[in-house]
């Protein structure tokens, strides 16, 4: 699969404050988050961020609240302006755009979705859902229409007269999508989407998401402090503190290789076995040798927790890994059970104990 | 001998305060006491404060009092005729509209409003209840012959009401866009609403014949135009930040935000502005009676002027009517706004 990047972010720094560009200076000698809030009196909201989004990707933006997570968003359709560095949509540099180009990047290229829905509360359902339309001239009927296909996609058919507070949450925040797919933009921006949502709800709606992307294959950038729905819609996951970037980087490379106290103490208490898939814990078939004695077949995405049914739990199988129908690798299960418990988290919890 | 004499001598004045003495200068109060001869022993008890008057007692060349407020009256008369040689013309569409309007309600005989009233109210507040409520009201004014006056009363609001809101709204929307201007503004906008009506009528009379209808025209509205103002400023400045943000990132240019987003957000404050600029025009236009307004306040100031305790009492009581009335159909309009904005 030939991947190309859609939206590149380097060297990107945002300072607020009364003088940004002085205390850049700062910042670029090594003043950290708290000592420039002390001493200067700016708020470090983004140092040195680099991340490449690849197209038709989801890449889930994590970190716990006041990380910068949603400054950072903002800075893709420049909401907010950063204090020096680059954001590149297809190759052309956001920053460098005039106001009618910035208008049209907003119009055509990228669409939001967010935490607190942000629908207008005197516009029907399919008005809201057309909005994205109706800002470009698109004639009325015809973003009536195709918002009532974008309302009908995410489930919400027969709802378009209705107004929003005659909704439930979960409701409100599919005509927020809706309203996101109506542009027929490329780039999904969605800000906590799903975190006012209640638990099932949000399962729902994450699964709406993934069955979306399945088909549209958007770039899509997510936020979310939830590590399990990080894990849960990430191809690449970039994980944020204090304005920067931890690590990032494949999920279940993350998972299992967690580079920081600080991404430990997150992955500690997720779910490993619904999580880890079988990929990242095989053992990569050495000259196409398949051992005799597996005990079955299972495939290269299947996730741990489904191993441990078909196993029965017993720790002495072993399967050989199929992708496509071709043997890659093979799995043992005492391998599995050990990949269950995260390394710090078991060193720290001796320790406690 | 002048208290304060003291004061001007240890400054070494004496000489300035008595060249600057005018024998043809306005004589006060106290000037005649003291001719009657009558000198007081002056203890500390009678110290009086330093005011103009007293100063001029002891140093001549001090202005009094009087001469100020003589100095701002002839000032104001001074530019009285540039004044209204920009406002008068500026104006006149104002008598216009109001004689105009006046002589519409009065010529449309009472089988004609009472429906078109009907309708309106029924347009506003779409409920059948108000508007039977209302056609009982006005048929109960118009059954003790107090139709005419009403309905000169009601239109001067009408027509006052409306130019409120075609002013005070771009005044607001201009003021929530505009910090500066909201900081110049606001003190305006205290000063209008704190004097009291009647300290309005003073300048006005003199720059206005008080038979031209603008003059009350002005009056009512410089008097009521206040809340819609700062509420379409402030409920501007309340819509919600996030559905701001959303209609940004949606691309949309200013005036599709303003008309399309925060207009349409900011309507219950509007409204709620509305109401009360309709309630504070009929306050004022009872009181601008007094400078040729027509309608119900001519009676009441009848009331007063002869003493005639029936004809004040019936006339204020149909306004208490009219009030209820305004307040009722301009509250049901803005529950339906509302009603509909609900999140
Ligand atoms: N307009 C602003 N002025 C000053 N500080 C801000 C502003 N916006 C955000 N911040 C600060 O930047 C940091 C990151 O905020 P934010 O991006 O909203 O975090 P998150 O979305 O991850 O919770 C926080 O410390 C916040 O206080
Ligand atoms: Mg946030």
């Amino acid at each position: 699969m030939s991947k190309k990047i859609k939206i590149s972010i380097s060297k990107l720094y945002k300072i607020f404050g009364q003088d940004p560009k002085a205390a850049l200076e700062h910042v670029l000698a090594g003043t950290g988050k708290s000592e420039l809030l002390a001493k200067h009196e700016h708020v470090l909201g983004l140092q040195d961020i680099n991340v490449d989004m690849q197209e038709g990707e989801i890449t889930v933006i994590m970190g716990l609240s006041g990380s910068g997570k949603s400054t950072l968003i903002r800075h893709l359709n420049r909401l907010i302006e950063p204090t020096s560095g680059k954001v590149e949509v297809d190759g052309r540099d956001v920053l460098g755009y005039n106001e009618e180009e910035l208008r049209n990047l907003r119009r055509e290229t990228m669409s939001m979705v967010f935490q607190k829905f942000a629908l207008l509360p005197h516009r029907t359902v399919a008005e809201n859902a057309g909005t994205t339309l109706k800002v470009r001239g698109v004639p009325r009927a015809t973003y009536l229409a195709e918002a009532a296909k974008w309302l009908e996609r995410v489930g919400l058919k027969g709802f378009g007269n209705h107004y929003p507070h005659q909704l439930s949450g979960g409701m409100q925040q599919r005509v927020g999508i809706a309203r996101a797919l109506t542009s027929n933009a490329p780039i999904m921006l969605m800000d906590e989407a799903f975190s006012a949502l209640d638990p099932l709800i949000r399962t729902d709606m994450q699964d709406l998401l993934l069955e979306l992307q399945a088909e549209l294959h958007k770039t899509i950038v997510f936020i979310t402090h939830d590590l399990d729905e990080a894990l849960k819609l990430a191809d690449h996951l970039v994980i944020l503190k204090d304005g920067y970037v931890v690590q990032q980087g494949e999920p279940q490379d993350i998972l299992l290789n967690p580079n920081d106290p600080y991404i430990e103490d997150f992955v500690s208490d997720i779910n490993r076995a619904r999580v880890l898939r079988v990929r990242s814990i095989m053992t990569p078939l050495q000259d196409g040798q398949v051992p005799a004695d597996a005990h079955g077949e299972v495939d290269f995405d299947d996730t741990l927790e489904s191993m441990i049914a078909k196993s029965g739990g017993d720790t002495s199988h072993s399967y050989v890994v199929t992708r496509d129908g071709q043997a890659v690798g093979t799995l043992e299960m005492t391998h599995l059970v050990k990949a269950l418990v995260p390394r710090a988290a078991s060193e720290a919890g001796a320790r406690k104990y | 001998m002048a208290t304060y004499d003291f004061l001007f001598d240890a400054l070494g004045l004496r000489a300035w305060c008595d060249s600057g003495k005018s024998a043809d200068g306005p004589v006060s109060m106290a000037d005649l006491l003291a001719k009657t001869g009558k000198t007081t022993e002056t203890t500390i008890w009678d110290l009086p404060f330093p005011s103009l008057d007293s100063l001029n007692d002891a140093c001549g060349a001090i202005a009094q009092s009087r001469d100020l407020t003589k100095g701002v009256g002839d000032g104001f008369l001074a530019i009285k005729g540039v004044l209204r040689f920009v406002l008068d013309p500026l104006t006149q569409p104002l008598s216009w509209i109001l004689d105009g309007t006046l002589s519409a309600f009065e010529a449309a005989p009472w089988w004609i409003m009472f429906p078109v009233l009907m309708v309106v109210v029924f347009v506003a507040s779409k409920s059948l209840r108000l508007v039977g409520f209302v056609t009982a009201c006005l048929a109960l004014l118009a059954f003790i012959d107090h139709y005419d006056h009403a309905m000169q009363t009601l239109a001067i609001i009408f027509v006052c009401a409306f130019l409120c809101v075609l002013l005070g709204v771009p005044i607001g929307i201009a003021m929530s866009r505009n910090d500066r201007l909201q900081r110049v503004t606001i003190p305006i906008l205290d000063m209008l609403q704190t004097l009291p009506p009647f300290v309005y009528l003073i300048p006005l009379i003199f720059l206005f014949s008080v038979t031209e209808p603008k003059l009350y025209g002005i009056a009512i509205i410089l008097y009521a135009i206040v809340p819609v103002v700062r509420l379409t400023d402030l409920g501007i400045r309340l819509v919600d930040k996030d559905v701001i943000e959303a209609a940004d990132s949606f691309g949309m240019t200013d005036s599709q935000k303003l008309f399309g987003v925060q207009i349409p957000l900011a309507l219950p404050n509007i409204m709620a502005g509305v109401n009360q600029t309709i309630m504070m025009s009929l306050a004022m236009v009872v009181i601008a009676s007094l400078v040729s307004a027509p309608g119900l306040g001519v009676l009441v100031l009848r009331g007063i002027r002869n003493l005639e305790l029936g004809v004040g009492l019936v006339s204020g009581l149909g306004i208490v009517l009219l009030a209820i009335i305004l307040d009722r159909v301009t509250k049901a309009a803005l529950d339906r706004v509302n009603a509909a904005q609900k999140q």
